[in-house]
């Protein structure tokens, strides 16, 4: 089963996404900002992380950063899910190596054809979704 | 949020959209309106009802708004997309090399993303497209919705329903909380107003049909006709889209599907089709069994 890393300091919105990256087969592991989900990828990089940016101790940007030079750290999917909805952030966003980008509020139609997109979930899966 | 609300909410959103929410969609509304009560500076869901039960008016718009999806969005199933990048735009640009000019109908073409997914897969391509003259034609029955597809304006939700994050980068403008379609974008396609159960021919005929999830609401005997009219307006080189629940088997013979390509149609040869019931009618299994 592939990992999904949910990267979020809002407990209520971990807890959404989680329902919706379970729904699609995921496992999912929680972290609270950038630092503690660096800890999780130290351990083992998830297939996939759905990203914040705004959090303390370390914002979701920042992680990215880290992440993408860390050995393997090139092999997640990063999705940013964020309230940043300007074009300025999106477009540092993926210039910074992210893969998606989800404007919130989303729910699961918007993962799902995030995750499609990337390669995630196959595009069967939508319809059997 | 407590069940009260909740079931105060699935009340509202059936009296005010006709969305009818099954008992356990807590977390739909949590995602699309808590983000929303944040926004105008309440607490939470809670706080949210207690201004729809006011009759905060610009509230009842937003939440509606939010909680409303929307059938169609920007690349909707994705595989007839990719079909027309890779197999129906490739065939039409060797047959049309000398003539440079490509004629595209979304016959349902609705608030206007598949015109424009079209379109965007057609500027993708442009490299092998320089000089040609690109007609794409969306119409749909109602005007309000072609005002909308003509604006190219689009709500964070609907730009977010299929688009690749590259692709709204690419092709769309942000104003504020809204996205619009570039113009050169815009420029590509002609928005009309039409019924599919009235006399389409003034528009001439076609490379490739978009047909997609309208037929479906349609009976039997109207959509022979509808595929019987449709055959007219195509190039016998042609192709016909249709919806992934639609079909012309069992239908009609104007059109056949293609293997392996699912919702692609091409037209039958229509001397061949007209000729083929009356020989069946004529001698069904003499002819077969004459012939071994």
């Amino acid at each position: 089963m592939k990992t999904c890393l949910v990267v979020d300091d809002s407990s209520i919105v971990r807890k959404v996404a989680r329902r919706i990256v379970e729904a699609l087969g995921f496992q999912v592991i929680e972290a609270e900002d950038g630092v503690e989900a660096l800890v999780h990828c130290k351990k083992a990089m998830p297939e996939a992380i759905l990203l914040d940016w705004n959090m303390p101790v370390m914002d979701g940007f920042q992680f990215l950063g880290t992440l993408r030079r860390m050995p393997g750290g090139d092999e997640p999917m990063v999705v940013f899910c964020t309230t940043e909805t300007g074009i300025d952030h999106i477009t540092k966003a993926m210039g910074g190596g992210a893969n998606e980008y989800i404007m919130k509020p989303f729910d699961k139609d918007i993962v799902m054809a995030k995750f499609q997109e990337v390669g995630l979930i196959a595009l069967d899966e939508q319809t059997a979704a | 949020m407590n069940p009260t609300e909740y079931e105060y909410l699935r009340k509202f959103l059936k009296d005010n959209s006709g969305l009818d929410l099954s008992a356990d969609k807590q977390y739909l509304i949590e995602s699309r309106l808590l983000p929303l009560a944040r926004k105008a500076g309440l607490s939470g869901i809670g706080e949210l009802v207690q201004k729809l039960q006011g009759g905060a008016r610009t509230v009842i718009t937003d939440v509606v708004e939010a909680m409303t999806t929307n059938e169609t969005f920007f690349f909707r199933d994705k595989v007839p997309f990719d079909h027309f990048r890779d197999h129906i735009m490739p065939e039409i640009i060797k047959a049309r090399a000398a003539k440079r000019s490509i004629r595209i109908w979304c016959a349902a073409g609705s608030t206007g993303q598949e015109p424009y997914s079209l379109a965007m897969c057609l500027k993708d391509m442009s490299a092998a497209l320089t000089g040609w003259r690109i007609e794409i034609i969306a119409t749909d029955l109602s005007q309000e919705v072609l005002e909308k597809a003509k604006s190219g304006i689009y709500s964070q939700f609907e730009v977010q329903r299929g688009l690749p994050i590259q692709m709204l980068m690419k092709y769309f403008k942000q104003t504020g909380e809204t996205w619009q379609v570039n113009p050169e974008l815009r420029a590509m396609i002609q928005h009309r107003q039409l019924n599919l159960l009235h006399d389409f021919a003034q528009l001439g005929t076609f490379d490739v049909i978009f047909c997609r999830n309208v037929l479906i609401y349609f009976d039997q005997d109207t959509k022979i006709n509808i595929f019987n009219r449709l055959a007219r307006q195509i190039e016998p080189d042609g192709f016909l889209v249709l919806g992934a629940a639609e079909t012309v088997v069992g239908l009609t013979d104007t059109f056949r599907p293609i293997p392996e390509r699912r919702g692609l149609y091409k037209p039958n040869d229509p001397r061949a089709a007209a000729a083929k019931p009356a020989f069946a009618a004529a001698a069904p299994r003499l002819a077969v069994m004459a012939g071994r």
